[in-house]
């Protein structure tokens, strides 16, 4: 990517592409992976809720899966999950 | 025409800046700026103005008010002072660098400690790198002239910076005198309804304030350098169209029996005048006396600065803030770094005087030309001194 | 150009009278500044405030130190300040006050023109308050003859709306009561 001059910036910086922040591919951090266990998943969506990428998404069946090119592999999801159906892989 | 009136300076301000129809003010009370407050909401909850009052809980909360206000397009203006300043000092180069046209009013006063609620300009002078345009009133009428003006500067499509106006506290915010008061009519020809440069709306997503990395923030410091530099232009622009409609001139620098002058005083804010006076004294003993009063402090005027002083023999600044351990006050400084280069240009003196409200006088601007003018050795321009401090 | 100083007490509308002075002054035509002494306000303390009338553009922009006229609104201050500090040769003192400028003399020990009225004797009968800044606008105006009372008018109606009246009454016997001692 060639960087812009100072004479190219817009005025103020403004971004006025709005969801540019999509380019960047948050998954590339991840060392480990979410995975659902859907036998035990009651569709409660608190995955969903508390994921803080807002990768999360449901499913056209109600289950749940993560957007692989932004999740981090926080962990987060599988802490919440009370009924215990998502557990973290290792990657690699 | 307008119509001559005697008002305190700070309702005349908020007057002019009513006139200005601004859509928001964002305002923390604080003295000597508070009647700028009162009046403002004053005038709002009386109907007589339409603007949104943001009663904010600081005046940090004050400056990030206007910030989200004029981001989302509205004509925003606050007004401050001293410990107020210092609370919005960390957004102050945000404001720029998102080149928001907000304004603001600065009744300067002492920075604590010790607590003191008076004159001078500890204030102002720590935020002279925020990137914001910096101008200097003298009387009352140039307290409203410049409000007014400031809005115009701010918004031109050229400049898209913002703007603050200094207003010495007490000195000036606490007087009743005369102003002319211009018409609304008049402030509607002069200034155009504000065209933002970007808008934060809903169904016009954009991001403002975004994060920068190495890779862009010398790009982005060179950018917002370039702006504050060339809103110059703009400066003297708007300041000749105020003089063809209202009949009264500004000038970034500006002089009083300068031309012929051996020695020159320097001033910046309210004590021009009064400085004058000393000036008219010294004249009638045929002391070859003259000052110069410097109105535009960012960005710094330094061609007329050079062209007024060239043929001085000796140079008085003064200055209203001291810069501890430094090389003199600020103004000093920077007036230093202006002739460096030059090869024709006077002994350079400094005087810091007015701290914390200590009164000036005629008698006190005569005291420092007859003491710089007995100095044969040089002796003072080699430091700065405060005048009048005891020993 | 005429510098007068005011002495009274925190709330007694030293402050109110100098600004009401300077915007008659200013709608007479003339050039004014009017100003407290700067720094906090506090109910009862000692307080001066500032006034300068001129003919031609003011442009000093200090304390007054040598005043023409000083004007006392409280006499109870005579003996706690100085009042006639600075006071200009020729100059001239107005004190609210009872006694006779012969009295307030000899108290002041002070040998120049001095003036009094019992302004708050006036305040009292034509406003049902004691409080004699207005009042005392109308001696001041009889001792420096710069402009007649008319003057005042539509400042202190813009002021005091409805009890507008009153102050300008109270100011006119101010005006008529005084007794000047040259």
């Amino acid at each position: 990517m060639t960087l812009k001059s100072w004479k190219e910036l817009p005025i103020g910086c403004v971004v006025s592409d709005p969801g540019s922040a999509s380019e960047y591919h948050t998954g590339s951090w991840r060392s480990q992976r979410p995975i659902w266990d859907d036998a035990k998943c009651i569709k409660c969506g608190i995955c969903y809720i508390f994921c803080p990428e807002g990768c999360v998404q449901q499913s056209e069946d109600g289950f749940f899966k993560a957007n692989m090119d932004y999740c981090k592999g926080c962990g987060i999801c599988a802490h919440e999950c009370w009924p215990r159906a998502i557990k973290m892989l290792e990657e690699g | 025409m307008g119509k001559r009136v005697g008002l305190e300076v700070t309702v005349a301000v908020a007057e002019a800046v009513a006139l200005c129809r601004i859509d928001m003010a964002g305002v923390y009370p604080i003295t000597p700026q508070s009647h700028i407050a009162e009046h403002l909401s004053t005038l709002v909850a009386d109907g007589k103005l339409d603007a949104e009052f943001v009663t904010v809980e600081s005046e940090h909360s004050a400056m990030s008010a206007v910030i989200g206000s004029s981001g989302a397009g509205a004509r925003s203006y606050t007004a401050t002072s001293s410990q107020g300043l210092m609370l919005m000092h960390e957004l102050l180069p945000i404001a720029s660098a998102m080149r928001l046209p907000i304004t603001m009013a600065i009744a300067n006063r002492a920075v604590s400690g010790p607590l003191n609620i008076l004159n001078d300009h500890s204030d102002i002078m720590p935020q002279r790198d925020a990137g914001w345009i910096v101008v200097f009133a003298e009387n009352g009428q140039e307290a409203i002239d410049l409000s007014i003006q400031a809005f115009k500067i701010a918004e031109h499509k050229d400049v898209m910076l913002p703007v603050s106006v200094n207003i010495d506290g007490f000195q000036l915010t606490h007087m009743v005198e005369p102003v002319e008061m211009p018409t609304q009519e008049e402030v509607d020809q002069f200034l155009p309804p504000f065209v933002p440069h970007a808008t934060l709306h809903p169904a016009r997503p954009v991001t403002m304030g975004a994060f920068a990395m190495s890779d862009y923030f010398t790009e982005i410091m060179k950018a917002k350098d370039e702006a504050v530099k060339n809103s110059k232009k703009v400066i003297l622009e708007v300041w000749d169209e105020w003089e063809k409609m209202f009949d009264r001139s500004y000038k970034p620098v500006e002089t009083y029996q300068a031309d012929d002058a051996d020695v020159l005083l320097l001033t910046m804010g309210s004590m021009g005048e009064t400085a004058q006076l000393a000036i008219d004294e010294l004249r009638a003993k045929g002391v070859k006396a003259g000052l110069v009063k410097l109105r535009l402090w960012r960005p710094f005027p330094f061609a007329e600065i050079k062209a007024v002083v060239k043929n001085a023999k000796k140079l008085i600044v003064t200055d209203r803030a001291v810069s501890f351990g430094g090389p003199g006050g600020p103004v000093f400084s920077e007036i230093k770094s202006a002739l460096y280069a030059e090869t024709q240009r006077p002994t350079i003196y400094n005087y810091i005087y007015g701290l914390g409200g200590r009164d000036v006088t005629v008698h006190d601007f005569v005291g420092m030309f007859e003491k710089i003018i007995a100095d044969t050795g040089n002796v003072a321009a080699d430091t700065y001194v405060f005048w009048g401090v005891r020993e | 150009m005429i510098e007068v100083r005011w002495h009274g007490r925190g709330g007694q509308g030293a402050v109110t009278s100098v600004e009401l002075l300077a915007v008659s002054a200013i709608a007479a035509g003339k050039y004014a500044q009017g100003f407290p002494s700067f720094g906090p306000e506090r109910r009862g303390a000692p307080v001066a405030a500032f006034t300068r009338i001129d003919d031609k553009k003011i442009n000093v922009r200090s304390g007054i130190y040598e005043p023409d006229i000083v004007l006392v609104l409280d006499s109870s201050l005579i003996g706690l300040v100085n009042v006639i500090d600075g006071l200009k040769p020729g100059g001239k003192i107005i004190v609210n006050t009872h006694k006779t400028p012969e009295e307030i003399r000899k108290d002041l020990n002070f040998n120049g023109s001095v003036a009094t009225v019992d302004g708050t004797g006036i305040a009292r009968k034509e406003m049902g308050v004691p409080i004699a800044n207005t009042t005392m606008i109308g001696a001041l105006l009889k001792v420096i003859g710069i402009m007649g009372l008319d003057a005042m008018k539509e400042s202190v109606e813009h002021r005091f709306g409805r009890i507008a009246q009153k102050n300008l009454n109270a100011m006119k016997r101010a005006y008529d009561e005084i007794k000047i001692l040259n």
